[in-house]
């Protein structure tokens, strides 16, 4: 890549106020450095990674109001973590974190446990117990 | 207050040890610490999946590239992971009041600074914390154009997220580093490590085999996994290479400034002439992944674009075999 062609796409998801460091040649072939403030197909995967964040809250939300799933479920997502991930911050099996997503175990969660998950997805204890479902923020 | 000089780097842990070692007088570039750690590297998972999705990596597995380093420019190292937070931040308080600088192993997802598009569950991003300041520490996170700062509470978060890897805490500081190094060996080491990781680990997902084996799975992604996970998992190969300290193409390029670098440093041309056919690859790169990002956008998947992907990736991975081929033969 040459200097010159160092990508400035900067309709990206940070507005051009972040700038990654690249290394590319000068005229004369030599190495040196420029800095960018976005490009194209990464901005592309990027957005549609969020998208995909996006859909899966939206979908969550959707099952914890129709009484399907606990609002464990929701934060989850809302916290940008799987179940494998999720459980091994919770110190449980994933068996065990799945049926925490059922309404009726839920709602007979421990305090303790409680505020084990609510630490994880960084909301108060009551919040998560009161089934308040916080909205989900996108970077934008 | 202890000075720190920051230089604003393309990848965490090559520019952490630049910056780091530089502190103490051992001046050394990103690329040449790139180089020397062997960094460059290629390596397709499909059974190490991130919500569903495939990993594939451009670069050595974490820690690596600082682990050689040291070890070829006889840097003695003090590196420490805790059970306790308590202890964790005491450690990290006595090294900054004695002044010196700590790298330290962290998840981005609760670095505030971070550019918040990039904040996902990313556990293995090097920083250097460097003083404190009330309730602040001073940070030097090599990504970033200036030095910056955390709350305490955050830089806890960081340090003691649980996941793949687990920082739990992990801090390293340089006890011993010298002042003259002949980079002649570590150099050569670096290299040929390089190139044997590059084309002789017999398992199919690494090396520039690891690229084909990656070929012949994009190819039949629409018809496996479905018009939409396989535009997924395609983003992703791209955000992978792409994106801040994990850049694919950014690291043909990185090693390839390395060559150069190299081949001034030991005058020898044929190092600089390898760096430009590797730049040519890593132009490649970007030209897949330009590509690539049209086909995700456009949505809807057809086999002709995947198939016309996966002959792009066969072709880099000629392109690369050759180049490392060659490097393997120069005499050093």
């Amino acid at each position: 890549m040459k200097k010159d062609e160092v990508p400035q796409d900067g309709d990206n998801l940070h507005h051009g106020t972040f700038k990654q460091l690249f290394y590319a040649v000068d005229q004369q072939g030599d190495y040196t450095t420029a800095t960018s403030i976005g490009w194209e197909p990464e901005n592309v995967a990027l957005s549609q990674a969020w998208d995909e964040v996006e859909q899966r809250v939206a979908d969550t939300r959707s099952k914890v109001e129709a009484g399907a799933l606990s609002p464990i479920a929701y934060y989850m997502e809302r916290t940008l973590l799987d179940l494998p991930l999720l459980a091994l911050k919770a110190g449980k099996f994933q068996w065990q974190v799945k049926r925490h997503m059922k309404p009726s175990v839920f709602k007979g969660l421990s305090d303790k446990m409680t505020e084990r998950y609510a630490d994880i997805f960084g909301i108060p204890a009551g919040t998560l117990r009161s089934g308040e479902l916080l909205p989900f923020k996108r970077p934008a | 207050m202890t000075q720190f000089s920051h230089t604003q780097t393309a990848h965490c842990e090559s520019g952490v040890i630049s910056n780091l070692f530089g502190h103490y007088g051992l001046h050394i570039s990103e690329p040449m610490a790139f180089g020397i750690g062997a960094g460059i590297f290629f390596g397709h998972l499909p059974f190490v999946k991130v919500n569903g999705v495939p990993g594939t990596t451009y670069r050595i597995w974490p820690g690596a590239i600082f682990a050689r380093a040291c070890k070829r420019l006889g840097v003695e190292m003090e590196s420490h992971k805790f059970n306790s937070v308590d202890k964790a931040m005491k450690a990290l308080d006595q090294q900054i009041d004695k002044g010196v600088p700590v790298g330290m192993q962290s998840s981005v997802y609760y670095l505030p600074y971070f550019p918040e598009s990039y904040r996902f569950h990313f556990n293995a991003h090097n920083l250097v914390v460097y003083g404190k300041d009330g309730d602040d520490y001073l940070v030097s996170d090599p990504i970033m154009d200036t030095v910056t700062r955390i709350d305490t509470e955050s830089l806890i978060r960081a340090r003691f997220a649980k996941g793949f890897p687990a920082p739990k805490g992990k801090m390293y500081y340089p006890v011993n580093v010298p002042q003259e190094v002949d980079f002649q060996e570590p150099i050569k080491a670096g290299i040929a490590q390089a190139c044997h990781y590059m084309l002789k680990i017999p398992v199919p997902m690494f090396g520039v085999k690891g690229i084909r084996f990656l070929a012949n799975r994009v190819k039949d992604y629409p018809a496996k996994v479905g018009d939409r996970r396989a535009g997924l998992y395609l983003g992703n190969i791209i955000r992978m290479q792409e994106e801040i300290g994990t850049g694919g193409a950014g690291f043909r390029f990185m090693y390839a400034a390395f060559l150069q670098e190299a081949g001034t440093l030991l005058s020898k041309p044929e190092l600089k002439d390898i760096g430009r056919e590797l730049t040519i690859v890593g132009d490649g790169w970007r030209n897949f992944a330009a590509n690539a990002g049209r086909v995700c956008k456009a949505r809807s998947a057809d086999n002709v674009s995947y198939g016309e992907l996966s002959k792009m990736l066969l072709l880099i991975a000629d392109q690369e075999e050759k180049v490392f081929r060659r490097l393997s033969t120069v005499k050093l």
